[in-house]
């Protein structure tokens, strides 16, 4: 009689404890829930903090957007980044050039045409190629894309656009064929054997058909490989020579916005002028990228109608 | 299909144009993937059986011009435990919170897009972030600690996407025969859906160390040095890393043997790779492996 109470007494304790961990797990698993949306305002907060009152006070904004002279360390310094955005543009675009005919290319190979082993295999080998640090493509830029750059257009130099643009285009290809693969494989197959069943060859329901279903996912892979070839770093820095200039063929050198940080930020005393424009550099990079990836998301959730529009 | 019907002079085209489609976007891809295995035999060719054992069991010597990536790879080591133990409990839980409680409204939207624009802030940004946060304002100073929580909020995309993938492929009924049997939304996930999808989480955790590895630009300001002749002792401690001593030697020091960065370029690859190849092995066993 007397255990009876205690043992219910137990067993309610053990509930309540059961709900008590509930009700804690459920609170802690929230905060990590929105820890990325705290982390990308702090990184915006922390690198304005450095950079956007002095983009406000000292810098003249016209200037720094028109201007291609960069001269931070002379006595009457100029912060011109026109130069540095005609880099990274000119880098991006030629990677472009390379990586979206060929990154399609193998998404629709993989996605369309090849089956069984032959696909997995090509899948495991894109997603390696897409791991590949980029220090070793930079490296490999220098060691040898430059001699080889050298040999076959005889330039006194093969550190140019050229270089840097075919490197970042190799890098990039491989995450926009996972990416556009994925919206291939999300068009419902009903689709493909809708068309078969009409008599379409398969290229026909590739392009008639498959294609424009996937566009948006498509343009979002083109998208991310876009911010991908302005965010890139090292292997800008090491592949494209470095020099701030405007480029006016494929065998100027150029140098891209993320290598200017890379390069002076370890030489600038903290809270210098220059110390801040690196900064402001990056609130700048930090926008283009943002806007790209809103533009990208949107894309993958089919936000914007382009073409005609199913019913 | 087609060679049931009797071979008109359309079907001939059509059937041509669909063999010169198929071989060239065959090609394409080998294009593409081409390159990639020319510079691995490149990078072998060019650095010339230097690396041995002892290529990773040495310090630099001679102003890094000679000797072995020891001090390199231990540093690397450091660096991604660290990013690891601040990096996976957040992300993992992060997935939980997503998979198992987030609804479909605009905080898990926002949530969503944080998470595709933490992965697409420019390394160098978060190299800005870094500097700005860890190293200045909660005072790390220039420590394996700054760098590695530089590299942990880097790479937190990479976790919490694959952790999420793997939870959400727990069947649902297996939620609801838990919750049937009583227990609380804590329990069925603590009992049933982590120990379900544990090995899907760690070939997440394998590419987030592949990826951890190799980035350079993040620690370049935040905790990485160009050389040190000792290991460090504590978080507190700068370290040097492959990634950097490859760029440093590639670019910064006069002299260097040509091989010389040919095999810390060979050993970051390797090391990649393996790391990938191992990710990519576990998700197949498992796939054969699953029951439901």
């Amino acid at each position: 009689m007397s255990s009876l109470p205690s043992k219910a007494q137990a067993a309610a304790a053990k509930r309540s404890s059961a709900w008590w961990q509930d009700q804690v797990a459920r609170v802690v698993v929230s905060i990590a829930g929105v820890s990325a949306i705290v982390l990308v305002m702090a990184i915006f907060i922390f690198v304005a903090k450095e950079g956007l009152g002095f983009a406000l006070t000292d810098l003249k904004l016209g200037e720094f957007f028109t201007s291609t002279a960069w001269r931070p360390t002379s006595d009457e310094p100029t912060y011109g980044i026109l130069a540095l955005i005609a880099g990274t543009a000119s880098v991006t675009g030629l990677a472009m050039l390379i990586a979206v005919p060929f990154s399609l290319g193998a998404a629709i190979y993989i996605g369309e045409f090849a089956t069984g082993k032959t696909r997995e295999t090509l899948k495991v080998l894109v997603e390696l190629l897409a791991a590949i640090p980029s220090v070793v493509w930079g490296f490999i830029g220098l060691s040898i894309m430059n001699p080889l750059i050298i040999k076959l257009f005889d330039v006194p130099v093969g550190l140019n656009v050229l270089n840097a643009g075919i490197i970042l285009g190799l890098m990039a290809a491989p995450i926009m064929a996972t990416i556009a693969e994925d919206a291939l494989k999300a068009v419902p197959d009903g689709y493909r054997e809708a068309a078969e069943a009409l008599g379409a060859t398969r290229w026909q329901v590739i392009f008639k058909v498959v294609i424009p279903s996937a566009k948006n996912g498509l343009v979002a892979a083109i998208l991310l490989g876009v911010g991908r070839g302005f965010g890139e770093t090292m292997a800008v820095l090491m592949a494209t020579g470095h020099s701030v200039n405007i480029p006016h063929s494929p065998f100027d050198a150029v140098r891209a916005m993320t290598a200017t940080i890379a390069s002076e930020l370890g030489e600038t005393a903290q809270g210098s002028p220059h110390y801040k424009v690196l900064f402001t550099i990056g609130i700048f990079l930090f926008l283009i990228t943002f806007v790209i990836n809103m533009l990208a998301d949107i894309f993958v959730r089919g936000g914007f109608k382009i073409g005609k529009k199913r019913s | 299909m087609s060679s049931s019907f009797a071979t008109t002079s359309l079907n001939e085209k059509n059937r041509l144009r669909e063999r010169l489609f198929r071989g060239l976007f065959g090609l394409v891809t080998i294009t593409l993937i081409l390159p990639v295995i020319i510079i691995l035999i490149t990078l072998t060719v060019k650095s010339q059986g230097t690396i041995s054992l002892s290529f990773f069991t040495e310090y630099p010597r001679n102003n890094m011009t000679e000797g072995g990536i020891f001090p390199a790879l231990v540093g690397t080591l450091w660096l991604v435990a660290v990013a690891l133990i601040a990096s996976v409990p957040l992300g993992v839980s992060a997935a939980i919170y997503l998979s198992e409680y987030a609804r479909d409204n605009w905080l898990t939207r926002a949530i969503n897009l944080a998470i595709i624009n933490l992965a697409g802030v420019p390394s160098i940004v978060h190299a800005l972030f870094g500097l700005g946060a860890f190293v200045l304002f909660f005072n790390f100073g220039t420590s394996i600690l700054a760098a590695s929580l530089t590299l942990a909020v880097m790479t937190l995309p990479v976790v919490i996407v694959s952790t999420r993938e793997s939870l959400q492929a727990v069947p649902q009924s297996f939620r609801e025969a838990c919750w049937n049997m009583g227990a609380t939304r804590w329990q069925t996930i603590w009992r049933i859906v982590l120990p379900n999808s544990i090995s899907g989480i760690l070939t997440g955790v394998i590419l987030e160390v592949s990826r951890t590895v190799g980035e350079t630009a993040p620690i370049m300001f935040t905790g990485a040095a160009l050389f040190l002749p000792f290991l460090p002792t504590s978080v507190y401690d700068q370290t040097m890393a492959m990634s950097l001593h490859l760029y440093i030697i590639a670019t910064q020091v006069p002299g260097v043997p040509p091989s010389l960065p040919y095999s810390v370029a060979l050993s970051l690859i390797g090391i990649v790779m393996v790391l990938n190849a191992a990710s990519i092995a576990l998700r197949t066993y498992l796939r054969g492996q699953k029951k439901w």
